[in-house]
């Protein structure tokens, strides 16, 4: 990657609204053909970046680069990069079809090759039989469906995802996330997918940058952000983790500083073992799978996962934490 | 309930006596009618200054809704899109005028056509004083709906390779249409039977359908006419309305 072209580079990008500070100073490299998340609570600045390389938006300060090539002050249209839109925006007095068909139209297609590549395209989200319907007809995860296929019908070298699958209910998310995996492997373009579910994120992509006010906290693949958090907003926002202050690490591990530690590193038994430190359970959170305790050992509170119905609330128990798994913030 | 049948009463039972005057077979619409007749609805037929005037005000409704729907549009599209500086002081004096008393505005383009301007009296200023405030009717459809769509779709057709032209034609303009046809019908109804403004901005030569009744009401013999006139006239005018706001409901179900 660092011999080839990147897809797209971000290079002292900067956002302002009036007053308001949405992106600082971005400065980021998406690899082509990489499933790319931008993952952040809503106003850190993820959908502007985006919209920013789609061209809806102007820097304030800052460049644009697809391929190599500078596209800052070019208009929407004239980029090469295509957007599934959180509200998806399907055209209301079109059908399916026609809707899938706008890009080609406004290219000035041939009528045959733009009907055959639609089709293809309505095959891909498996949706043919619906073409001559209205958007209005179609349920959320059609609809979400028809804007992929609108979007990838012109064959664009990155497709923008604005949080698609926000507002789709859980059964239907998980199965959209495997159709996006799946898609973005048989198409080989570069995904730019936009999405404030830390779960979603660490099971769809290649690379993550977690955003906070308007900055990147920390870049790198699932595993990285997940095992290797570098700062509290990570360490807490990807996954669950225990942080310990430093009055906290001294009295736990004898360690100065800041740590997290991830709730399923920390062991709980009845009986005492070697190094153990004994706490009372103050909370039972019963979640499917697994079971969270709340373990309160001497004021400290302290997250653990366990397998569900082997311990109670006010039981007191022995629990043991290796300051190898700390990971200092 | 009662306030309400007796207020709908009291605009609804005039207009009934109009209607059945206008086949009432005595001149002096004498009460009860002493016999029905079709006579007043054939002289009217036959009447030329009558046809001239009616076509004179089909004209000037037809001319100036036509301007407000393109400049409505128009102004409603950059209200909506553009940021600018004194994009809310454009606003209100887009709206102003049918707020305006119609002799104030009547008065202010009498003298604005005649002295500053250097125009003779027209159709043609009729048409444009009549679009100052037929603009209003179509903007505000136009700006509402505009408004309600929200940019995303907009922003879809750029994204997918449109131009700002071809966007317009493809989306904005087919996503607006009912609306514009609701605010286009509101300002024909609104011209057809203006009289106030056009009053002063109608030269001698020209005369509408509503300054023909004017005209005519108090002469002798032509009462009954007049009525047939003013049915008619309610029947153009309420068409129209009918329509637009036939429009604008099923759009309000359908979203």
């Amino acid at each position: 990657m660092a011999t080839s072209t990147p897809a797209i580079s971000l290079k002292g990008l900067s956002k302002s609204f009036g007053k308001i500070a949405a992106v600082k100073d971005l400065n980021l490299d998406i690899g082509a053909g990489e499933f790319f998340s931008m993952l952040g609570p809503s106003g850190s600045g993820k959908t502007t970046v985006l919209r920013m390389i789609a061209g809806f938006e102007l820097p304030t300060a800052g460049t644009v680069e697809l391929n190599g090539e500078d596209v800052t002050q070019l208009a929407p249209f004239d980029r090469d990069v295509n957007t599934v839109f959180q509200d998806y925006a399907l055209f209301g007095h079109m059908s399916v079809f026609e809707n899938v068909e706008y890009g080609l139209r406004v290219r000035k297609i041939s009528k045959a090759e733009r009907k055959r590549k639609v089709m293809e395209a309505l095959d891909t989200v498996r949706l043919a039989d619906l073409a001559d319907r209205r958007p209005s007809q179609l349920s959320g995860g059609q609809r979400q469906r028809i804007a992929l296929a609108r979007a990838i019908v012109v064959e664009p070298k990155v497709l923008l995802l604005d949080e698609p699958l926000g507002a789709l209910d859980l059964k239907l998310r998980e199965q959209m996330q495997i159709e996006l995996k799946q898609l973005q492997r048989q198409l080989a373009i570069t995904f730019v997918f936009v999405t404030h579910d830390q779960e979603e994120a660490l099971t769809l992509s290649d690379r993550i940058a977690v955003f906070n006010n308007g900055k990147i906290e920390q870049l790198g693949t699932p595993q990285d952000l997940y095992e290797r958090p570098k700062s509290e907003f990570v360490a807490g926002f990807v996954g669950t983790s225990n942080i310990f202050t430093e009055k906290e690490s001294t009295a736990l591990f004898g360690k100065k500083g800041r740590f997290a530690l991830r709730p399923e590193k920390v062991t709980v038994s009845e009986k005492k073992k070697t190094g153990s430190i004994s706490g009372i359970i103050a909370e039972v959170i019963y979640l499917g799978s697994f079971t969270r305790l709340i373990i309160d050992v001497s004021g400290i509170h302290i997250k653990a996962t366990v397998p569900t119905d082997v311990f109670h609330r006010d039981q007191t128990v022995q629990i043991n934490m290796s300051a190898a798994d700390l990971v200092a913030l | 309930m009662a306030i309400t049948s007796s207020i709908l009463t009291v605009i609804y039972l005039p207009l009934a006596i109009v209607l059945l005057n206008s086949f009432n077979s005595s001149l002096n619409m004498d009460w009860p009618p002493p016999g029905f007749t079709l006579e007043w609805w054939q002289r009217a037929g036959a009447s030329t200054g009558l046809l001239d005037a009616l076509i004179t005000s089909l004209v000037i409704a037809a001319c100036s809704a036509a301007i407000a729907l393109v400049l409505g549009t128009m102004l409603a599209m950059a209200l909506s899109r553009y940021k600018f500086f004194g994009k809310n002081a454009v606003s209100l004096m887009i709206i102003l005028p049918i707020a305006l008393p119609g002799i104030v505005t009547g008065i202010a383009l009498n003298n604005a056509f005649r002295t500053l301007l250097g125009m003779q009296l027209s159709i043609l200023t009729v048409v444009i004083a009549h679009a100052t405030f037929c603009i209003v009717t179509v903007y505000n459809n136009a700006l509402a709906r505009l408004n309600r769509m929200g940019k995303s779709m907009e922003e879809a057709s750029a994204d997918l390779g449109a131009g700002v032209f071809t966007t317009f034609r493809l989306v904005t303009l087919p996503q607006m249409l009912s609306a514009l046809v609701a605010g286009g019908l509101l300002a024909f109804g609104l011209s057809f039977d203006e009289i106030i403004v056009t009053t002063f901005t109608a030269g001698g030569g020209t005369q509408t359908l509503p300054i023909w009744i004017l005209n005519n009401m108090f002469r002798p013999g032509k009462a009954p006419i007049v009525d047939v006139v003013a049915v008619f006239m309610v029947i153009v005018s309420i068409i129209p309305i009918y329509f637009a706001q036939r429009l604008t409901a099923k759009e309000a179900k359908a979203s």
